[in-house]
């Protein structure tokens, strides 16, 4: 393995805001070395040997909770997966008590996905255990994002000079906020483009253009990443039906016609096929949905090796403190 | 009789416009003179570099009794009221069950007295239960001593209800409190609509929820002639609306709270759950706004907005936990930091929106210095340097984002009706002495 862990230094991964363009690319250049790996036929490696990666999921969740799950086993860690449905939390107990009872197991790594913006920075300082944000309400999705830029990047070598234009429901993304912030740190030209009542105010403070009409942005796009309607978070009409959403913000073949030869699609998933695109893009040449998905993988097993590397290198600089976190955790 | 000679503090009482050293000499329950020559009195109270006002108000505390000692008593939170400075404070209606009929405001009274630290008025319920559909007995509420009315933190939804309670209310001379939130904008919002809800994914509230409903209750008070206040204002379209209402005649006052002239919007950075307020932390813009209002002297009250929640409720995701922080004995302090300290108000008009003001709009005859009025006074040292620490609060509940903060000024004495209640060079760390032993400390 490479060396380039020696810089990585955060025991979380809470969003991408907070990171450098030089940590964002550690993490996309690991998971470019798993994908070596991978290709070479080596998909598994024993590096998170005798640790438990906990994977919290608090809000529903297919694809990302999958896809941590066999990241961790594919580092050999050992896993631990709760969903809120099958949980005490109907018993009344707070996610705070959930979570340290788990991490009471010998948990090293907590991955969360909650409803709540912050909760995983409630996490963190509360555990002992690294967090790791899987999804906080319409906060961040760190390896969402991460995921993305390296799709972008295996198909174009690298991020910076292009534009993205981010499509649809802005308000309540997570994923947009950390698209947002990682394609701007490597150098990317980012348009957030939806209805006027899904884009945020003061949105353009963090350095995004803004349109409300696809039609107009297509032809200076080079990837698109059509973001999901998320119906369960919609309580009231932010446009009038999903026809009129689908007529203006709808990825369909016309408008792959319009778009420049080599655009990507992309798309955070689960997508509503006929709504953010038509089922002859999502399934066309232009799309890279199915790579996204791969990628996430890929990612995430990054994500889980760095930090565990770091957790590794604290553990020997402070092996008294470690000891005594250990016993002062079994007594609270 | 018992005679008690406070010297050479600065007496500052707006109610009379004096601001001057003096002597202050009570006599039995009573002020007696703010000029007094006489050296010889039972207790002796040495004022120099302190100021001696009128024992402040605050006209919307929740104490949570009944129904959630959890959070807070009418003995903590009367003790934590007295820490602060207070002498008189307006518990809120919106306790479980509600004080919406006389039985419950004259309970309010007997928590109080078996309290004995300040005096507590009740503030009745608008509505039955507050639950905003039928109006409650305000007349006998009145007869058991409500002071004014409110439906507690929750806004008044229902236009016509607000009429009739305005209506209805100029029978007694009593004002309604609404806190104006519209809640089809407002819905589960947890902060201030702008550019750090959008960098932070936090649902949001727009400023225009609070300004839509301070203008309809504006056009009520001015329709039925009624004595409305407006609690807590955070918007500069809000305090535009009551100048311009308070210029042609209509009855309306307001407050804001210490926490939203500290604090903005940009606090919720660390999603701290304590930063989570009702109405929400404004942009620079909108405090700026509130400090023009009070120079001006549209906003007349600065209420602490007493909100304790027991740890358990503060503690978890930030959607979940209720709005509001305890404010009592933080209010002085930050006061001082935000208004003073930067020269926007003089200390007199500091004192004028703790006293006169708050007994203006809840009808009460206190706030006041002048001869035979109640002696319920504060002696303020101004410039002692502390550190909030909420270990140290009487308060039951510890829910302040300000715990650590280093101030500077707060209430060292506190006096009601002649009587040395609280003395913070004998207070203890750790809990309130009971309130039989404050009560009996003698002044040396």
């Amino acid at each position: 393995m490479k060396t380039a862990t020696a810089s990585w230094t955060r025991k979380h991964l809470l969003g991408l805001q907070e990171l450098s363009a030089e940590e964002i690319t550690m993490i996309l250049d690991q998971a470019a070395e798993f994908q070596e790996m991978a290709a070479r036929g080596e998909p598994k490696i024993d590096a998170l040997s005798g640790t438990v990666v906990a994977n919290l999921f608090f809000e529903p969740s297919t694809r990302t909770k999958m896809s941590f799950s066999l990241a961790a086993k594919r580092l050999s860690a050992d896993t631990l997966d709760f969903t809120a449905a099958a949980s005490s939390l109907s018993k009344g107990e707070t996610f705070v008590d959930t979570a340290r009872n788990i991490e009471a197991m010998g948990v090293d790594q907590v991955v969360v996905r909650h409803a709540t913006s912050g909760a995983p920075l409630l996490l963190s300082k509360k555990l002992k255990a690294s967090v790791i944000n899987a999804g906080d309400g319409m906060h961040e999705h760190p390896t969402q994002a991460l995921l993305d830029l390296f799709t972008i990047r295996q198909h174009r070598g690298s991020i910076a000079g292009l534009t993205v234009t981010l499509v649809g429901d802005i308000l309540h993304s997570r994923v947009a906020r950390s698209n947002i912030w990682a394609l701007k740190k490597l150098g990317a030209r980012v348009i957030v483009c939806g209805p006027s009542t899904l884009i945020p105010p003061h949105i353009e403070a963090l350095g995004v253009e803004v349109s409300n009409s696809l039609d107009e942005v297509l032809s200076e796009t080079d990837c698109i990443n059509l973001l999901r309607i998320q119906f369960e978070r919609q309580r009231s009409a932010f446009f009038p039906s999903i026809r009129e959403y689908a007529h203006f913000f709808g990825m369909n073949g016309d408008r792959i016609r319009k778009a420049k030869k080599d655009v990507l699609i992309l798309a955070p998933g689960p997508i509503n096929r006929g709504v953010e695109l038509t089922p002859d893009v999502a399934d066309g040449n232009h799309s890279v949905i199915l790579d996204q998905v791969t990628n996430g993988l890929l990612v995430r097993m990054a994500v889980l090796y760095l930090i565990h590397q770091r957790r590794q290198l604290s553990a020997d600089e402070h092996p008294e403190r470690s000891h005594q976190g250990t016993i002062t955790g079994a007594t609270t | 009789m018992t005679t008690t000679l406070i010297r050479g503090g600065r007496i500052v009482d707006p109610s009379q416009g004096i601001d001057r050293v003096g002597n202050l000499l009570i006599r039995d329950s009573r002020v007696a003179s703010i000029d007094s020559n006489t050296t010889v009195a039972d207790h002796l109270i040495d004022a120099t570099g302190l100021i001696v006002c009128p024992g402040l108000i605050d006209i919307q505390v929740a104490l949570r009794e009944p129904g959630n000692a959890e959070d807070e008593t009418t003995a903590t939170g009367t003790a934590a009221a007295l820490a602060g400075g207070f002498t008189s404070i307006a518990c809120l209606p919106d306790t479980s069950p509600a004080i919406d009929n006389r039985a419950a405001a004259e309970f309010v009274f007997l928590l109080a007295d078996r309290a004995r630290n300040c005096n507590v008025f009740p503030l009745g319920a608008v509505t039955k239960g507050n639950n905003g559909e039928e109006l409650a007995e305000i007349g006998q509420l009145v007869e058991g001593g409500a002071v004014a009315f409110s439906d507690g933190k929750g806004p008044i939804v229902n236009a016509e209800i607000m009429w009739r309670a305005l209506e209805y209310t100029r029978m007694f001379g009593c004002a309604v409190f609404n806190t104006p939130c519209v809640p089809e904008l407002a819905k589960t919002g947890v902060m201030h609509e702008g550019y750090y809800s959008t960098l932070l994914g936090l649902p949001a509230i727009p400023a225009a929820a609070e300004s839509i409903m301070v203008s309809r209750d504006i056009a009520l008070a001015a329709r039925t002639n009624g004595r409305l206040h407006l609690s807590c204002i955070s918007t500069t379209v809000s305090i535009e609306l009551i100048r311009r209402a308070r210029s042609k005649g209509v009855q309306v006052t307001c407050n804001v709270t210490p926490h939203h002239l500290a604090l903005t919007d940009a606090a919720l950075q660390s999603y701290e759950s304590n930063y989570k307020v009702d109405p929400p932390l404004r942009s620079q813009e909108h405090v700026n706004s509130m400090i023009e209002g009070l120079k001006d002297g549209t906003i007349t009250i600065i209420s602490s907005d007493h909100q304790p929640w027991a740890e358990e409720k503060k503690d978890r995701e930030i959607d979940l936990v209720p709005s509001g922080i305890v404010g009592l004995e933080t209010l002085l302090s930050l006061l001082i930091e935000t208004l003073i300290t930067p020269g926007h108000l003089t200390w007199p008009q500091l004192i004028e929106k703790l006293t006169t003001g708050p007994a203006q709009v809840l009808g009460i005859q206190k706030g006041t210095l002048q001869i035979g009025a109640d002696a319920d006074v504060t002696l303020i040292n101004p410039n002692v340097e502390w550190t909030i620490d909420v270990s140290e609060f009487r308060s039951k509940s510890r829910n302040t984002p300000f715990d650590g903060r280093r101030v500077k000024g707060r209430a060292e004495k506190v006096l009601i009706s002649g009587e040395l209640r609280y003395d913070l060079g004998q207070s203890q760390v750790g809990p309130a002495p009971r309130a039989s032993q404050v009560s009996r400390t003698s002044p040396k």
